[in-house]
């Protein structure tokens, strides 16, 4: 039986940062190759779900990728500002992953 | 078999490495000694103002053992996007530097610097001739807007590397550089394969960053042959494990499979990461795949004004509930008061930590749920005078309003400085990020070679 998990309990990392001024760019790494095959299977963390976590349209969306030889999951999203803009609120984008603390993902 | 063996002692040049372990790798007997000394991550004021986010005193400290070592192995020493944003300004800058540092230690060598600042002339030509493309999100340019960057840089491949090592450089000091290309631009001339090399020096540049424990401020030993590479950490309390750098491949980029830069792409879709010992990761299969156009990455800084802030906070509940009205009327108080300023002559933003202050639009939760919240009142304006007077109005107009269902009436905010309000001086944002094309490499890129610490006369 499947049962859902809350990803803090599947993953080693989770973490938010710029890739470059105008973009943010979320890194999942799973626990074990067993985990992330778990839930890449699931396709529970793809881009509706990116989209519907930061309340932004699917279009803001750049890309979610498996990327297996680091057990992890990739999502890009388009910076709401380019880093340092004026009412900008996180220079590095480091501090934007709390979102992607609740999602849960059904797991063996 | 040839093979290169690079040691990288930290990920950016100033944040320092333990000297066991630089050592530990000039033991190892390397070829070239290389590091990345730049960032556009923090933010666009280092590029636009044109000083670095680095300190002296630390980018010394490190060169200062780097160009030693260097020159007592007779090996060449390395450094891209010199200090912190690589325009002309910041190469300076690390170039001064280089030159203390021959003259205290009695040292002379060949010295290349390589300038990477561009033009704006230049630029807009090449934009008027359609040579210039955004690079998706960034916005489309226009030539006011070319016209309005303080700075533009362009991020140089390896090729003005190689044409300063084959002048015979022994230190190069480069401006803005792509990242991997201190380090793959030597194991290139040497003739080993670009993908490798390309690869492992987008690992080297962050120095230990990729091992576990991780670490910016600690060096890391690779090692480049024909068909794969070598990573071990300096740092025997480290290890590089084929995950801690498959993770690294992930950091900071759209796509981990695809990396482009300057003339190409390079392409990991094949590579393997083997544990080849405890302590070392073995790399192979990455490939690099040339474009049909050679471009160039533009970076650019404008500057957007000048900014004053005010940090307060308060604890009021009935305060709390009512911020948003609060807000309102403080900015409508503004207004109403200066009413000759256009509506760009100043921002006027309200950063409420305890609600949105990190997160902004992205932030799922608008309630505040604490028993306080963190005000930060902040004014970009077009002078400095006019960012402080807005600050100030504003200020003054939150602290003593008189919202309804206030009981509190002696203040609404409490300011943990006196002076309340903190000029912050001038704010610049990126508005070029945008794509070259070029026909040469090193067009953009002049190498300039000089001698020194010779005794003139």
């Amino acid at each position: 039986m499947a049962e859902a998990k809350n990803i803090r309990e599947l993953v080693d990392v989770v973490r938010s940062k710029n890739a470059g001024p105008y973009e943010l760019t979320f890194d999942l790494i799973f626990k074990s190759f067993e985990i992330y095959e778990q839930v890449k299977k699931s396709g529970v963390i793809n881009e509706e779900l990116i989209a519907q976590l930061y309340g932004i349209d699917l279009e803001q969306v750049i890309s979610v990728i498996n990327y297996d030889p680091a057990k992890a999951i990739k999502a890009t999203i388009v910076r709401p500002y380019s880093s340092g803009a004026i009412g900008e609120r996180d220079v590095y984008g480091a501090q934007q992953h709390a979102p992607l603390l609740n999602i849960e993902v059904p797991i063996q | 078999m040839k093979e290169i063996r690079v040691l990288s002692p930290t990920a950016i040049l100033g944040y320092g490495f333990p000297v066991e372990s630089f050592e530990r790798g000039l033991d190892k007997e390397p070829d070239l000694i290389a590091v990345d000394a730049g960032s556009s991550d923090p933010g666009p004021y280092y590029l636009g103002a044109g000083v670095s986010f680095t300190d002296k005193t630390a980018v010394k400290r490190d060169l200062k053992l780097m160009i030693k070592a260097g020159q007592e192995k007779d090996i060449p020493v390395i450094v891209g996007t010199a200090g912190g944003a690589g325009a002309a300004s910041h190469l300076e800058w690390c170039t001064e530097i280089v030159e203390e540092i021959a003259q205290e230690e009695d040292l002379s060598f060949k010295l290349a610097t390589i300038q990477a600042e561009q033009e704006q002339e230049f630029i807009l030509e090449k934009f008027q001739a359609g040579q210039i493309s955004p690079l998706y999100p960034a916005p489309e340019l226009t030539e006011k807007e070319l016209k309005s960057s303080t700075r533009i840089v362009g991020q140089m491949g390896v090729e003005p590397f190689i044409e300063a090592l084959d002048q015979e450089a022994e230190v190069i000091i480069a401006g803005r550089a792509y990242d991997p290309t201190v380090f793959a631009s030597f194991c290139i001339r040497e003739g080993l394969p670009a993908g490798l090399a390309l690869h492992m020096g987008k690992i080297m540049e962050c120095a230990s960053i990729a091992a576990n424990p991780g670490s910016g401020s600690d060096a890391m030993f690779g090692i480049l042959r024909d068909d794969h590479f070598l990573l071990e950490p300096l740092n025997p309390k480290r290890r590089c494990t084929t995950t801690s750098v498959a993770a690294h491949t992930l950091y900071e980029k759209t796509n981990p499979t695809k990396l482009p830069g300057p003339g190409g792409v390079i392409d990991l879709s094949e590579t393997e990461f083997e544990q080849y010992d405890e302590r070392t990761v073995k790399v192979s299969g990455s490939k690099f795949v040339a474009a049909d156009e050679y471009t160039i990455k533009l970076e650019g800084a404008k500057q957007v004004g000048y900014r004053t802030v005010s940090i307060a906070g308060t604890r009021d509940p009935i305060m709390i509930e009512q911020l948003d009205h609060i807000i309102e009327v403080v900015k409508e108080t503004v207004e109403d008061n200066f009413v000759d300023l256009a509506a760009d002559d100043y921002h006027l933003l309200f950063r409420i930590y305890g609600r949105d202050g990190v997160m902004g639009n992205l932030e799922p939760e608008q309630e505040v749920s604490g028993h306080e919240v963190g005000i930060i009142i902040e004014v970009v304006a077009k002078s400095q005078e006019l960012a402080n007077t807005i600050c100030s109005f504003a200020r003054s107009t939150m602290l003593h309003y008189g919202y309804p269902g206030r009981v509190a009436t002696a203040g609404n905010l409490a300011f943990p400085y006196s002076p309340s309000d903190l000029k912050a001086g001038e704010v610049y944002e990126f508005n070029v990020h945008h794509l070259i094309k070029v026909d040469d490499p090193t067009e953009l890129f002049p190498v300039q070679i000089e001698e020194v610490g010779e005794t003139i006369g």
